[in-house]
């Protein structure tokens, strides 16, 4: 499609002296103006994706365009359209904040001039003038973040890719880079980004490609991969014993149970339709015998997506 | 923000990119040269300082002059003076390029920055060396005079330069030997810079002819065979000590056209190491 900013087509990676492929002939489309989530745990392969798709990694096979270039034939002007935001801190620590976003600037290609407005205006719309010439290293986990996230879009990148971009900050810087993100693509920037958290994913994404060992296992919308679990409620039981027996309980007895799941001392249960939840649980429980220490329920998320479709916990 | 204006597609052909980016690399490497330049300066001066200090002062007054007294240390000296210049030249390589790349390839990766600059990656690396260079030619130049000023009454070095010597061999000796660091940037592990100073820089620095000239060494032999003279042929320091002996001063040297051709050999041989190196390191 005209409108796809990155395509992938069979797209492989299998690392030296590893027998499966870290990136199993994926293929992916990702609109123009989109947020586009690649979520999964961690060796889903979808950092190895993302690394492709900026020109680190080097495909094994198949095909991937970045704004219709192939990324291994023209990697240095792939580079003029991709804006990149890593998991770690890489600002330059020899350079003051300010002259982080000049010189980028300049690796773009732009004048001084040209350069010198843009690092002022980023600076600004970033909120971090006070400390244009402070050293990177005064800047707090947030607001080298920030940082990142000026510099990757300094040179107005056809995508932004950022890889785990919330990893180790704390919720409040969380919450701030998701604002800002979303004003970002607001404006028109499509953005790619990898993530193990499902909150994440779910918040900030108009479409996410869930993975695992290298394949994309479901690709839609967050509230349309929340709907095919065909449950509208996760009902979640702490027992102290006895939780085989509680989910054979409540499977039969609770009505509108798609599937149940036990893990060590919690029962899951995945319910489309309940009334009164809570209460008819509790005494299909005490019918089976069984005591309850606990019990919540929650809307279904992308975990419950993950859970139904790996049998595993995305944290795992 | 109400509205970006975003590039959807690259503007810039690859190569008018890669030399804005070329120039942008560089101008990053001068501008943090700029910022710690008495830092620079510092590091740049101690060690020609304190050779000159021990051999042509300490030793001197205290009677154990290399050389012997008066003339025969002068004649050392006229042998050390460039053999500093030679070795400062060398320390350059090692200290702004293997040194900071092992920090930025280590665990702060800021090289990943200016690695997705719109450029090939081996430009990057090529940018390390030009810059790397013009901080040895800097420490040739400030590294001359002293060696030429520390020292005992009388034990100076007969100096005489060579322009044209030193306007070609400076600057290929601070190519090749930033070249070096290049290698040994992206050959060692962080971790283990200390075993690069070791094995590589210790046996490098003293047995690069910084204190004899290598037709000296002819008198180290098993048999018949002149094998320290031999073995250091290998040492690239070698060609640079003795292009800065006939740069600086009358002392014997090696041939000239001996010294170009393999300084620009070692040059190539590192580059094209150093540069393979580099890409390895940045792609998976």
């Amino acid at each position: 499609m005209a409108d796809d900013v990155i395509v992938t087509e069979a797209l492989t990676k299998v690392y030296p002296g590893m027998d499966v492929p870290a990136v199993d002939h994926l293929d992916l489309a990702v609109r123009a103006g989109e947020v586009f989530g690649l979520l999964g745990p961690n060796g889903a392969g979808k950092t190895t994706t993302a690394g492709i798709l900026t020109t680190r990694v080097v495909p094994t096979s198949g095909r991937a365009l970045v704004a219709g270039i192939d990324v291994v034939a023209h990697p240095a002007l792939v580079k003029q359209v991709s804006g990149i935001v890593s998991q770690q801190n890489t600002l330059d620590r020899q350079l003051s904040v300010w002259e982080n976003l000049y010189f980028h600037g300049r690796l773009f290609g732009m004048g001084g001039r040209d350069s010198r407005a843009r690092a002022d205006e980023l600076l600004e719309t970033f909120s971090l003038s006070k400390w244009a010439q402070a050293s990177v290293y005064a800047l707090s986990g947030g607001m080298a973040q920030r940082l990142m996230v000026a510099r990757a879009i300094f040179h107005r990148p056809a995508v932004l890719f950022l890889d785990e971009p919330t990893a180790g900050l704390d919720p409040q810087s969380r919450l701030a880079l998701w604002d800002l993100l979303a004003e970002l693509n607001g404006a028109g920037q499509t953005v790619v980004l990898t993530t193990h958290y499902m909150e994440e994913a779910d918040q900030l994404c108009d479409r996410v490609a869930i993975m695992d060992h290298g394949h994309v296992l479901a690709l839609d919308t967050p509230d349309a991969l929340k709907r095919s679990t065909g449950a509208d409620t996760i009902l979640t039981v702490k027992v102290d014993r006895d939780g085989e027996k509680l989910a054979t309980a409540l499977a039969g007895g609770l009505g509108g149970v798609v599937s149940t799941r036990v893990a060590g001392d919690v029962v899951t249960a995945q319910v489309r339709g309940g009334e009164r939840l809570v209460p008819r649980t509790v005494e299909v429980a005490e019918a089976a015998g069984v005591a309850v220490l606990d019990l919540a329920v929650a809307e279904p998320s992308l975990e419950t997506v993950f859970i139904n479709l790996t049998g595993k916990e995305l944290r795992e | 923000m109400t509205t970006l204006r975003i590039e959807a597609h690259p503007t810039r052909s690859a190569t008018a990119a890669s030399r804005a980016a070329l120039g942008g690399l560089v101008l990053r490497d001068l501008t943090v040269l700029k910022k710690t330049f008495g830092e620079f300066v510092l590091r740049t001066l101690i060690q020609p300082f304190l050779l000159c200090f021990v051999f042509l002062y300490v030793f001197p007054k205290i009677g154990q002059a290399v050389g012997g007294s008066g003339a025969g240390a002068a004649g050392f000296a006229t042998i050390l003076v460039p053999g500093v210049v030679g070795i400062s030249i060398m320390f350059q390589g090692v200290q702004s390029i293997a040194l900071a790349m092992a920090q930025e390839f280590g665990f702060t990766r800021e090289i990943e920055d200016r690695v997705q600059a719109p450029c090939p990656i081996w430009l990057v690396a090529v940018s390390k060396v030009l810059s790397g260079s013009v901080q040895g030619v800097i420490a040739a130049a400030i590294v001359f005079p002293i060696a030429a000023v520390v020292h005992a009454a009388g034990v100076t070095a007969t100096v005489n330069l060579h322009w044209l010597e030193i306007v070609t061999l400076v600057p290929l000796a601070c190519v090749a030997m930033a070249s070096l660091g290049l290698v040994l940037g992206t050959s060692f592990e962080p971790r283990n810079i200390g075993l690069m100073f070791g094995f590589v820089v210790l046996p490098i620095t003293f047995l690069g002819g910084t204190y004899y000239p290598w037709t000296h060494l002819a008198p180290v032999t098993i048999g018949h065979f002149h094998w320290l003279q031999t073995l250091v042929l290998l040492n690239p320091l070698i060609y640079v000590n003795e292009g800065m002996r006939a740069a600086f001063t009358d002392a014997p040297h090696m041939h000239l056209y001996v010294i170009y051709p393999v300084l620009v050999g070692f040059a190539a041989l590192f580059l094209s190491i150093g540069l393979r190196n580099f890409r390895r390191r940045v792609l998976s």
